[in-house]
């Protein structure tokens, strides 16, 4: 087939039918895959909640949102509380995000009522592989089972004391992030907790 | 016969895109941190340039010349979306190590590269072979440097570890390691050319 000649009319005709017929095609691509990046997504969370939170059975998860004034800018964290069949507040799987190297680094937190991180998930990351993006194993189990109320301070230190936080080698940027999050994660439950204890029972 | 087996393996080894045509070395460089990344990576680029190539071969009539870069780049946009969101919705584990990287391909020169200087003036089915071929040798080339970079940076290739953490020498994870990395393979390869000769 012979080209055809770039009159004007020939071009609008085939960057008009070319935009159209893609952007046909990606709405219908997009309406056949919406159901099914939403039920990923959703077992995602759900698979989450459960890692950084384990409580067993019998437990409601309830989806709300906290805050906490951290220098006088307010940040709000999605989170799911658990209750128990009483209504008892027993913990929280909060949601957190803090500005990494590569990018924003978004975590759940789970922590119970008496003060105890259980765990930390990582849902989304953009770090450096094999440096930062290590962040998902030794570093990660560090928090488990911290109480940060006590003598544990969550700050990122050289010192190895084993009450602190032990950094990635050559990941700092990614370890003070990370930290930052759980901390911001931890002090929004300690400040909301009374107020969330007693919603539960109403 | 021999002609349409030349058109896919000429993309392997003798116009490799990265070793030889040095297309598309962003991606290159920024995906081969691990052997699994590169070698996704180079195989959902394999996946788009093959469609785009068909797709591109198919319209070549249609397209007036004057609009053919804009009318390329809508066509090669939409299939890498496509690949973005079928990845997402069903092979999410796959996509979660990708995620980042899969709009990246867009902008591959080696997919506009081969639009414009084969698709556009050959038919369908060496089209096809031309993309198939050039998109497993940028595989292969990914993969390769994707695995030297872990072994020298991470003492491990496609995670299996084989060196001690203490044997890594980091600066193959980071962007120079990538530079050093991807000029000494090419000056080995254009050796071994020289001595074929």
């Amino acid at each position: 087939m012979a080209k055809k000649p770039s009159s004007l009319k020939n071009m609008l005709i085939a960057l008009f039918v070319i935009t159209a017929v893609s952007g046909g095609l990606l709405g219908l691509v997009y309406g056949l895959t919406k159901d099914a990046i939403a039920e990923v997504e959703l077992q995602k969370n759900e698979k989450a909640i459960k890692e950084v939170l384990p409580l067993g059975e019998g437990i409601t998860y309830t989806a709300d949102t906290i805050t906490l004034d951290d220098n006088g800018v307010t940040l709000s964290f999605p989170c799911n509380l658990a209750r128990d069949a009483n209504g008892t507040l027993l913990g929280a799987a909060i949601k957190t995000t803090e500005g990494g190297f590569g990018g924003n680094i978004e975590l759940m937190v789970g922590i119970t009522t008496d003060g105890i991180i259980k765990g930390v998930s990582v849902l989304s990351h953009s770090e450096t592989p094999g440096l930062g993006a290590n962040m998902e194993g030794k570093f990660k189990d560090q928090f488990a089972d911290k109480k940060p109320g006590d003598n544990i301070i969550l700050e990122v230190t050289k010192s190895h004391d084993g009450k602190k936080v032990d950094a990635i080698t050559a990941a700092t940027i990614t370890s003070k992030a990370f930290t930052k999050a759980v901390d911001n994660a931890f002090k929004a439950f300690e400040s909301n907790k009374s107020q969330l204890q007693k919603g539960g029972q109403q | 016969m021999s002609n349409h087996l030349q058109t896919f393996t000429k993309g392997l080894i003798k116009e490799n895109p990265i070793l030889v045509l040095l297309l598309g070395c962003c991606p290159t460089l920024a995906t081969t941190t691990t052997a699994v990344n590169g070698m996704s990576m180079g195989l959902a680029t394999t996946f788009v340039l093959v469609l785009s190539n068909i797709f591109i071969s198919l319209l070549k009539g249609f397209i007036p010349d004057k609009v053919r870069i804009p009318c390329f780049i809508v066509v090669i946009a939409s299939f890498v979306t496509i690949v973005q969101l079928v990845m997402q919705a069903f092979v999410p584990s796959i996509y979660e190590t990708l995620g980042l990287f899969i709009p990246l391909i867009v902008v591959n020169c080696i997919v506009l590269g081969r639009a414009e200087a084969f698709a556009s003036k050959n038919p369908v089915f060496p089209s096809l072979l031309d993309g198939l071929g050039m998109g497993l040798g940028f595989t292969l080339a990914l993969t390769l440097l994707g695995c030297i970079r872990e072994f020298l940076g991470c003492g491990s290739i496609f995670g299996f570890t084989i060196l001690p953490e203490t044997a890594n020498i980091l600066v193959f994870i980071l962007p120079p390691g990538a530079f050093i990395c991807l000029g000494f393979v090419i000056a080995i390869v254009n050796k071994l050319k020289k001595e074929s000769h």
